[in-house]
């Protein structure tokens, strides 16, 4: 899985000088791609430099004067930045689960539809909006869910609810309508991997299962996510140091005005104040950097204990 | 025939709970399939709508009064072609440019051969994980004077980690043999990756160049970061943006709406369908006949070790 596996085999010894010389041109090339790394990838490491500094553009990012921590403190001077921490990762948690859970669920179900054109025609049909952008989805999300959009309206006549629901005017329904934009956008998407591994499966488990007359329900539980667990646990420890980058677009474009104390992300606070405060905006980046960083490690960690597959 | 028929028939055993299991089953997929598809074709059917017609809402599939006037309203938004065109642009070039990059350093990095082959991994699997942030990025830019260009779109996400893995995992898959025995041919590297390794490459190849395509197709915040103050390079999915804004302002106050909806045959209402459907078309169109490619990339890039 991961870029760096120490399993190769070393044939550092068969690299002799015609070899060398050989791979010259390799070399020169890669140091090209090493000057890029360090340009685009390396060097804003170094801007971090500005969180500690009370940054100005004539003094430039090097000489601008020192503060030390007034910039984290400035963050949690006020429940303003904890509120968006929570925020960010309650959505991430949220979103993250949802996305999982259907996706498996989808995948399963999908893998048991025996008509091959059926089965090919939803397949096609659920991977659609993954290929959509999120100013497109959260505009359709904002229609559907508008006072005259299709959710009041099947929720009126099917007697659920009395009169239509303005979604977007109350705070608590903001989490779960940004949840089911990212189900409705990513579940066939993300089904993709795991109906991959299902159909992986060797087939003879499940006839040998049916001579001990298991029905549906045991072959999926005792055969199929089994055999999908490694998949899912290597997929979620992917996508946990995720869970604090997704919180962008969805929120930025749904949740205004009376949305803002539940919709304002880590992301978002960054473009609100920083672009204002390049040093405030910096140190709101690192603690997100580090968060990250932290959750990956611990996701790893609490993998290793429980003697799962893990990524490093 | 029948006898045929019977021992298949035999042989499935279907008894009643696999009847109503296949039955539910066939249910759930019909509605997954309803609840994915019919926001997209209700906002296509209020962008084929008159617009005095769609302003009294409720039209689900099909349109009452038919009209395209809103699609021709909307190519005369000058933001709308120009965005179009920036957008198919920085869509070729960097998505060319970014798997020729990708293609070429995925090839270096599994050399086995090669010097530093596990140093360069761990330097680009470093960059998947530290990033600099939004703010210092944004100085980057400005100090390279990327900003205000259209090259911001390209270079900075040129490289990145997760397609060299890619690329990677399917170059280790490929047998040694093949590079050996052009070796052998006097052939050197550059003739290998060109001539040997990219024809193999050509199904991974496609899926990398269709995932960057669609990132760049999509993209919208690099434009609003960067290049808000030069419109001239503003993105389709920003000028989209920017137009469901201030429609959204104006039905905000529904007096003003009505009133102008009235008189005109485009309602901001029709109008922001069309602009919806027009950016979404191309990629909606194209994607069924590319389901392969991204199938097996994900496969490959995913799990399979």
């Amino acid at each position: 899985m991961s870029l760096n596996d120490k399993d190769a085999p070393v044939l550092k010894s068969k690299i002799n000088k015609t070899e060398l010389k050989r791979q010259s041109i390799l070399l020169i090339i890669a140091g090209l791609y090493v000057i890029y790394g360090i340009v685009f990838y390396y060097l804003p490491l170094l801007g971090w430099i500005m969180a500690f500094e009370d940054f100005n553009l004539r003094d430039g990012v090097i000489h601008s004067p020192k503060v030390g921590l007034r910039w984290f403190k400035f963050l949690f001077a006020d429940g303003t930045f904890p509120r968006v921490i929570r925020n960010t990762l309650a959505m991430g948690a949220i979103n993250l689960v949802a996305t999982t859970v259907t996706a498996i669920g989808f995948a399963i179900l999908l893998s048991e539809v025996k008509n091959i054109y059926g089965k090919k025609l939803v397949q096609t049909i659920s991977y659609l909006p993954h290929f959509l952008s999120w100013i497109v989805v959260t505009s359709i999300v904002r229609d559907a869910f508008g006072t005259n959009g299709i959710i009041n309206e099947v929720l009126v006549n099917l007697h659920i609810i009395d009169q239509p629901i303005s979604y977007f005017m109350h705070t608590q329904y903001f989490w779960p309508i940004v949840a089911i934009s990212n189900v409705w956008k990513e579940t066939g998407w993300n089904a993709i991997i795991y109906l991959a591994t299902i159909t992986a499966i060797d087939p003879s488990l499940y006839e040998a299962a049916a001579m001990d007359g298991a029905g549906r329900w045991q072959k999926i539980k005792h055969i199929t996510l089994p055999g999908i667990r490694s998949t899912i646990i290597i997929l979620l420890i992917l996508n946990i140091g995720n869970v604090i980058n997704a919180g962008f677009e969805v929120q930025y474009l749904l949740g205004r005005g009376v949305l803002q104390p539940v919709s304002q992300t880590i992301d978002i606070y960054v473009l609100n104040y920083g672009m204002k405060n390049f040093s405030l905006g910096t140190a709101a980046g690192i603690f997100k950097t580090f968060v990250s960083m932290f959750l990956i490690f611990l996701f790893n960690f609490i993998a290793k204990k429980t003697g799962e597959e893990r990524l490093f | 025939m029948l006898e045929k028929v019977r021992n298949k028939l035999s042989h499935n055993k279907m008894n009643g709970w696999d009847w109503a299991f296949v039955i539910c089953n066939t249910i759930f997929m019909i509605l997954f399939c309803v609840v994915t598809l019919y926001p997209v074709l209700n906002t296509l059917a209020y962008s084929l709508s008159d617009g005095r017609d769609a302003i009294l809402m409720g039209i689900h599939l099909v349109p009452r009064v038919w009209s395209v006037d809103a699609y021709k309203q909307v190519f005369k938004i000058a933001g709308m072609p120009r965005g179009a065109y920036i957008t198919v642009m920085r869509t070729i070039i960097g998505s060319t440019l970014a798997l020729a990059a990708n293609a070429l350093l995925a090839f270096i990095i599994s050399r086995k051969k090669f010097l530093f082959r596990s140093g360069l991994s761990l330097f680009w699997v470093i960059t998947m994980y530290a990033s600099g942030g939004l703010i210092p990025g944004l100085i980057l830019m400005t100090k390279l004077h990327l900003t205000g260009t259209f090259w911001v779109y390209i270079i900075p996400g040129l490289v990145s980690a997760f397609n060299i893995l890619v690329l990677r995992t399917y170059m280790d898959s490929l047998p040694d043999s093949y590079e050996e025995s052009a070796q052998l041919d006097g052939a050197g590297y550059m003739t290998i990756f060109l001539r040997i390794i990219s024809p193999l490459c050509k199904p991974v190849y496609a899926t990398v160049f269709l995932f960057v395509a669609v990132g760049h197709w999509n993209s919208w915040f690099d434009a609003m970061i960067y290049n808000r103050m030069n419109i001239k390079y503003t993105t389709l999915q920003y000028e989209l943006q920017k137009l469901l804004n201030s429609v959204m302002q104006q039905t905000g106050s529904a007096d003003s709406a009505g009133k102008t909806g009235t008189k005109s045959p485009v309602t901001p209402i029709t109008v922001r369908s069309a602009a919806t459907i027009a950016t979404m078309l191309p990629i909606i169109c194209l994607y069924p006949f590319l389901q392969r490619y991204f199938v097996t990339g994900l496969t490959i890039g995913g799990v399979k070790e």
